[in-house]
């Protein structure tokens, strides 16, 4: 890609930390994913709503491992914001579900915090916004 | 049968999660012991993945559907083995805790196979 990215290894974003999060994005899109897909093509209609949250959310998932994965600054940049939406995301989403369960006849990924996730979907935006943020920080040092 | 296997396979992960964690502790990289032992809780969860297709064969029906069932079963035999090859890669602390990572999502798929089978 860039000449310079030799000199600047910081922009791989997989390393050290980074590892951790993209299994853990790696798994929560394999979860959000076939969990949606499978709901969605058997029971759309008990819970139109929560099924395409989830299936929102493996997206945003699948696009964050992505990015991680590819690394570079553009990268990073994007990743920041989808992580931004991602928790943006769980603490509505987590919030919706707790005031008004009547509009979730069934669980999404982001229910209760992503409490049936062990809290991951709401720890994991978290950790890769301080992890992305120190990757940029090592940059300009 | 598979309840026991469930049950093993998921001691097994809990284990490799605290080896791995302890060498994370220690910052060590994951070492060719370590891979024995993934190795391991990968063969628990292959026979485990066999002794289910088998079961469902047999005509036996887990509780909450055939298609979770299989599709925890697939999901367990690939969770370990994708970490263990991005801790090859990562020569550092960092990989002992993915795979740590990678055990304590494994013992937790164990439980909800336990439930979607019906114990």
């Amino acid at each position: 890609m860039t000449s310079g990215e030799a000199e600047v290894p910081a922009k791989r974003l997989t390393g050290g930390p980074g590892l951790l999060l993209v299994w853990l994005y790696g798994v929560m899109v394999v979860g959000a994913v076939s969990r949606s897909a499978y709901q969605i093509a058997t029971e759309f209609d008990r819970a139109p709503l929560a099924y395409s949250l989830s299936a929102l959310a493996g997206v945003v998932y699948g696009f964050i491992t992505y990015t991680l994965v590819r690394g570079g600054e553009t990268a990073r940049r994007a990743a920041l914001v989808c992580c931004a939406a991602e928790l943006a995301g769980v603490l509505t989403v987590g919030t919706w579900t707790l005031v008004d369960p009547s509009a979730f006849p069934d669980a999404t990924v982001w229910s209760d915090y992503g409490m049936g996730y062990l809290f991951i979907p709401v720890l994991l935006p978290v950790s890769a916004i301080y992890w992305l943020r120190r990757a940029r920080d090592r940059q300009t040092a | 049968m598979l309840d026991v296997l469930t049950l093993v396979t998921g001691v097994a992960a809990l284990l490799l999660a605290a080896w791995c964690g302890w060498a994370a502790y220690r910052d060590q990289p994951t070492k060719d012991w370590h891979f024995i032992g993934m190795a391991v809780v990968t063969l628990l969860a292959l026979v485990q993945l066999v002794v289910g297709i088998v079961q469902l064969a047999r005509g036996e029906k887990p509780e909450q559907g055939t298609t979770i069932f299989v599709a925890y079963l697939v999901g367990s035999l690939a969770c370990v083995p994708a970490a263990a090859f991005m801790s090859l890669a990562e020569r550092t602390r960092w990989g002992s805790v993915t795979v740590a990572a990678s055990g304590v999502v494994l013992a937790v798929l164990e439980v909800r196979l336990y439930d979607i089978w019906g114990g």
